[in-house]
């Protein structure tokens, strides 16, 4: 525990001191970045050896706040969530390091840098908090840290746009967990979490709404995810890969942690996470197909991976009500399994569109093309994430949804009737979810890396420096390394799931018997020896035979351009018009005219369906109903001095009188 | 027998999903015909007997024969071939028609049928049926497709009717004969006579034959 | 994992060219030709891998890499796949999921495949093959759960160890809705008649063969090769769902496999013989009717 405190220190420390050595960006830069590596590194090996040893370590110290105290605890699910924020954050603090180079002169890098640490320190005290004025400081600063990292570039309109939106949005969400801990702290009489007692029913079930609510805000559960589409693109890569992979994870940590202190669940938790997860999965997947902005489909897909980890989360709420242990512990183990992946491959496709971004100057898929030749370190490395996002095997994405699927089939199975039609809801939505998420990725990879470079700016595509190319290597390596070792991993997490489901660890263990682990991870070892003994084959049945290179094969057009390849936007456009009531997609179009037309115009642009139906009429009118107060605001001084003071007066004669 | 029976209400259900898929009227009299056919057969099947061979027969040559030809020469004479841009697209129709049959499964399971029923999926599948002609006419615009739509509805009575029949009386079932055939000739006489006022079958541009017409009278 | 089921997987890996075969000849007979040969197939095969290659300049890594991850992917999954009435050579709980997403894998670099050529003809047919196979994921998925259910049980060699001809008696509408289900999705999988025409090369109207239009001489080979082991293992799971025949000899066993495996040939025949290619915008409406029929079966199982 001293030395998790240590790491947390290491982040202080040097962000504090990269903040003093603004003036020089080098500094800046290199004390930012490798304080932040250092202090990773430091907390990874804590947390792992905290997983390993099993064993949960509490340290409480007394607090002047009321009702505040410093009482951390770190235990398995601790743990677990901290290997993704120390881990991603590590290689992003890196990747950092060479990427806001551009920046240097134009900007001082000192803040940005500060506002970083801060971020993984109150991330890394957010799920080691057991009190909820702790928590609630924590999430504040987390908030406050991000909103200034989205709103770094804020000469851009779109950017300042961008990080108001987050604001609004994460504070609406922290109202709804105020409200949470002061009800929860009530029933118990203190706000820390181990005083917590399950209160009564309707109790419980306020509690859970209003977790839902407070932390699916900042998970981006569908529709409170209208600041995410917004606030990824915003950011510098490095940063949204922290905020997608480990920051809105600290809203599933949330719900999790909610779960495990408001007491046994209802079956309609169960329901109601199921049918969040589905909407969220499958909307969240079918506006990414829809955007042309790299950053933005990233942070859909954001939306579409929360919606997994909630399926996920719900089949196991289920499976726990409805006393089927085997069913509540393969849900839980794909929903928390998929944080951790969805954290290692998000991260990696983050940084990935970040050094395409870096190299190019622009995101816009349709205006990219042919960068793999270039950039061949970024392309493989994409690859390797745009498979493992997709669920493919043999990578990491594929091991959660895996256990996802056996417990929504082990659920239908076992209940069978009505009972289990959510079940089937579950599997239905995943193999959607799964169709639309390889079409989105197919579209995201082909457009830009393959084929020719489109754009001027294509051209420009180069590799960036080491500090770019090895985060972008390892986060590689590990989405391999978790499917490998996936049934080691399982092993480990039987703590946290035995924390969940109310069962002892024996009986987990049990239950999520790891054999199907192991012929996965055959079948995936297979298919890579496969590969090899095809690409051997080729190369052995080629060899004394003539390999040429010629023209791609257009039907017998020998002068192809660029321009004439198939855009992002009619890759999709089936699916799209087949879902257009849903995506609202708006078009501008200018027809070409005459019989020698000079030009012609499309341009399509798929607002957020629910910023636009929900929030927009939403804020309108409490807009318009405020409007008429506007009268109170003058704009002067003296009479808001007056406003204070006559509120203290009417105060004080209300407590005398 | 009863998988005879209950293939013939699989393939019932599958007709109501068929029907909501087809854009091609020609092809959608015929399924509706298929329809008739196979529930006369389901009649002969469920209570084998003077009394049910008559109505099924009568089924079998109303709704499996009489009706397709009407329509079909309707159809014939109003020269359209094919329901264009209807209310409610066809994809969407075939998702809805997923979810009328999981509902009318829920809502079978929880109906309390007081007498033994054959078969556990007649009176769901005389639900779907019934939805699934009520979709029709609220979710396509030409007349035909309606009538077939009051077909299929009128089918979905019948098989709750055939489901218990013994308790029916048959006059019953042959007075809703009468009325359909009337029903049917009518529409379709009103439907040649339609299309050659006005060149077209489509309902939604007949609304327009009413009094008041919105927002046309600043232009006239 | 036996001995024999590994039998049967070799025999499968050389014999599965032959169903493509079969169903020529069946359209050859009813086009009133004599056909090309039975192992016309086979013969093509030998015939691409002796040619050299020709590689367009704008293609990468990736445009060599999709014949031969495709081709992995598939020869795995067929390790999955019970046949001959055996179990398969891995069978696990939930080797259903895999198995469809090894069937994705394929297509995932297929497809990227496709887009590294540039060409905006394999461009559209990539995009078409993600249009319908997004379709098509949830059906074969709620497929696979009525299965699940019918059978209480999570892998695919169990499942259709245990349908038999008293599964039928018990529940034949529901598995023959499922049967008819999967059917569709084996030939839309496999790009045969009424989703795509695996006849014509006209780029304009075609999927899986405007996809592959750059590959030639070994990369071809493996990808055709590939699609015949395709339609062989998803044609192994509908034959064994149709025909629920076991004797427990391995020979008898084998001769009913093949015959039910020859009889599905013929049927594909029968209908790319006597049916059109929908256009292109009604191919969603069979996917969706395919899982329409699905979901019908579950709600059958459950009652």
């Amino acid at each position: 525990m001293a030395l998790l405190l240590g790491a947390l220190g290491v982040f202080v420390v040097s962000g504090v001191t990269a903040l003093c050595l603004s003036r020089s960006p080098r500094w800046a830069t290199l004390v930012g970045s490798g304080g932040a590596v250092v202090g990773s590194a430091l907390g990874l090996v804590i947390a792992l050896m905290a997983l390993f040893t099993g064993g949960a370590e509490s340290l409480r110290l007394d607090w002047s706040v009321s009702y505040g105290s410093f009482f951390i605890e770190i235990d398995a699910l601790s743990a677990f969530f901290l290997i993704p924020i120390f881990g991603l954050c590590g290689l992003a603090a890196l990747y950092g390091g060479g990427y806001m180079g551009v920046y240097s002169g134009r900007r001082a890098l000192g803040t940005p840098w500060f506002f970083f640490h801060l971020l993984v320190a109150s991330m890394a005290l957010l799920v080691l908090a057991r009190n909820g004025v702790l928590f609630l400081i924590c999430w504040e600063v987390m908030a406050l840290a991000s909103f200034f990292l989205v709103s770094f570039e804020d000469d851009r309109e779109e950017v300042r746009q961008a990080g108001w939106t987050y604001l609004v949005a994460t504070h609406l969400g922290t109202a709804f967990l105020l409200v949470f801990f002061l009800l929860a702290g009530r029933e118990a009489g203190s706000l820390d979490f181990d005083k917590f007692r399950p209160g009564s029913s309707v109790t419980a079930n306020v509690l859970f709404l209003l977790a839902v609510i407070g932390f699916g805000t900042k998970a981006g559960f569908w529709p409170l995810h209208v600041w995410l589409p917004e606030a990824h693109p915003a950011a510098p890569s490095h940063v949204s890969a922290v905020m997608s992979g480990a920051m809105i994870k600290t809203g599933i940590y949330g719900l999790v942690r909610a779960l495990t202190v408001v007491g046994a669940p209802p079956l309609w938790w169960g329901w109601l996470l199921i049918a969040l997860g589905g909407i969220s999965g499958v909307l969240g997947v079918l506006f990414a197909l829809a955007q042309h902005d790299l950053k933005r489909l990233l942070a859909y897909h954001s939306v579409e991976n929360i919606g997994i980890i909630a399926l996920g989360l719900g089949v196991g709420v289920v499976g726990v009500s409805a006393g089927a242990p085997t069913v509540a512990v393969l849900g839980f183990a794909g929903g928390v399994l998929h944080v951790l992946n969805h954290a290692l491959f998000k991260g990696l496709l983050f940084l990935g569109a970040g050094s395409v971004l870096h190299s190019t100057g622009t995101c816009e898929i349709e205006h990219l093309g042919g960068v793999l030749k270039k950039m061949p370190w970024t392309g493989v490395t994409f690859l390797v994430g745009a498979v493992a996002i997709c669920g493919l095997p043999p990578l990491n994405g594929f091991v959660s949804e895996f256990f996802i699927y056996l417990g929504a089939f082990a659920g239908m199975v076992s209940l069978g009737g009505g009972e289990a039609f959510p079940f089937v809801g579950v599997i239905g939505a995943l193999a959607l979810i799964g169709g639309l998420a390889a079409a989105c990725f197919a579209k995201a990879f082909g457009i830009v890396f393959l084929g020719e470079p489109r754009t001027e700016a294509a051209h420009q595509a180069h590799e960036g420096s080491l500090a770019i190319k090895i985060p972008l290597a390892a986060l590689a390596l590990s989405c391999l390394l978790v499917a490998l070792l996936a049934p080691f991993i399982l092993s480990v997490m039987v703590p946290i799931l035995s924390q969940l489901t109310s069962l002892s660890p024996m009986t987990v263990s049990d239950s999520v018997r790891a054999g199907p682990l192991w012929f996965i991870v055959l079948a995936g070892l297979g298919v890579f020896a496969l590969i090899a003994l095809g690409a051997l084959g080729r190369r052995w049945v080629l060899s004394r035979k003539s390999v040429t290179k010629a023209v791609t094969w257009d039907c017998g057009y020998a002068q192809p351009t660029a321009r004439m390849q198939y855009t992002a936007s009619s890759f999709v456009q089936p699916i799209t018009e087949l879902v257009a009531p849903v995506l609202q997609t708006r078009k501008h179009i200018v027809f070409p005219q005459g019989l020698f037309p000079k030009a012609a115009l499309l341009e399509t642009e798929t607002p957020d369906v629910a910023r636009e139906r929900i929030f927009r009429p939403i804020f309108g009118a409490v807009r318009r109903g405020l409007s008429r107060w506007r009268w109170l605001q003058h704009g002067q001084l003296q009479l808001y001095v007056l406003y204070i003071a006559l509120t203290l007066l009417v105060l004080l004669l209300w407590k005398l009188g | 027998m009863t998988v005879g029976i209950e293939t013939i209400l699989v393939l019932l259900l599958m007709t109501n999903v068929a029907l909501l898929g087809m854009s091609r009227l020609g092809a959608c009299v015929l399924i509706v015909a298929l329809q008739g056919v196979l529930l006369g057969v389901l009649t002969l099947l469920f209570h084998p007997g003077v009394h049910t061979l008559l109505v099924g027969l009568g089924s079998i040559a109303l709704k499996g024969v009489a009706f397709p030809w009407l329509l079909g020469r309707a159809l014939r004479q109003a020269e359209v071939r094919r329901e264009v841009e209807p209310f409610v697209g066809y994809n969407l129709s075939i998702v809805i028609g997923a979810a009328i049959v999981a509902l009318s499964f829920w809502i079978g399971s929880r109906l309390p049928v007081a007498f033994s029923v054959v078969s556990p999926f007649v009176v769901p599948t005389a639900l779907c049926m019934l939805l699934t002609g009520f979709f029709l006419i609220v979710a396509r615009k030409k007349a035909l497709t309606q009538v077939l739509g009051y077909l299929v509805l009128e089918n979905g009575v019948f098989s709750f009717g055939v489901a218990f029949a013994p308790e029916a009386p048959l006059v019953v079932e042959l007075g809703v004969f009468l009325d359909l055939f009337v029903a049917v000739f009518v529409m379709g006489i009103a439907i040649f006579h339609i299309s050659r006022e006005f060149d077209h079958i489509d309902t939604e541009q007949l609304s327009m034959l009413r009094d008041w017409r919105q927002g046309g009278d600043q232009r006239d | 994992m036996d001995a024999l089921s590994f039998v049967y997987w070799v025999i499968s890996l050389v014999l599965a060219p032959l169903l493509l075969g079969v169903i020529n000849k069946t359209k050859a007979f009813w086009a009133g030709r004599l056909g090309p040969p039975l192992l016309q197939p086979a013969y093509d095969l030998i015939k691409l891998l002796r040619k050299g290659a020709v590689y367009s300049k704008t293609t990468t890594f990736v445009f060599r890499a999709g014949p031969v991850v495709s081709l992995a992917a598939i020869v795995m999954a067929l390790t999955l796949v019970p046949l001959g009435g055996r179990a398969g050579l891995l069978s696990f709980q939930g080797d259903l999921v895999l198995f469809a997403y090894l069937l994705g894998l394929m297509r995932f670099f297929t497809v990227i495949a496709a887009l590294d050529t540039g060409s905006s003809f394999e461009g559209m047919g990539a995009s078409r093959e993600v249009q319908f196979a997004a379709l098509a994921e949830p059906a074969l998925f709620v497929g696979f759960a009525v299965l699940a259910q019918e059978t209480t049980s999570l892998s695919l060699s169990q499942i259709l160890s245990v349908i038999s001809i008293e599964t039928w008696g018990q529940s034949g509408p529901a598995l023959a809705l499922v049967a008819v289900a999967l059917f569709i999705l084996f030939l839309a999988e496999n790009a045969r008649i009424p989703v795509d025409d695996p006849n014509t090369h006209l780029e304009l109207t075609m999927i899986h063969e405007v996809m592959v239009l750059d590959h030639g001489g070994p990369d071809l080979a493996f990808i055709l090769y590939g699609a015949a082991l395709k339609l062989w293992a998803l044609g192994a799971i509908v034959t064994h769902i149709m025909l629920p025949v076991r004797t427990g000899i391995f020979w008898a066993d084998g001769m009913i496999f093949s015959a039910g495996m020859i009889g599905l040939a013929i049927v594909t025949g029968v209908v790319e013989s006597v049916m059109a290619r929908l256009r292109l915008t009604h191919v969603p409406q069979l996917l969706l009717g395919a899982g329409v029929m699905a979901v019908a079966a579950l709600v059958l199982v459950w009652r």
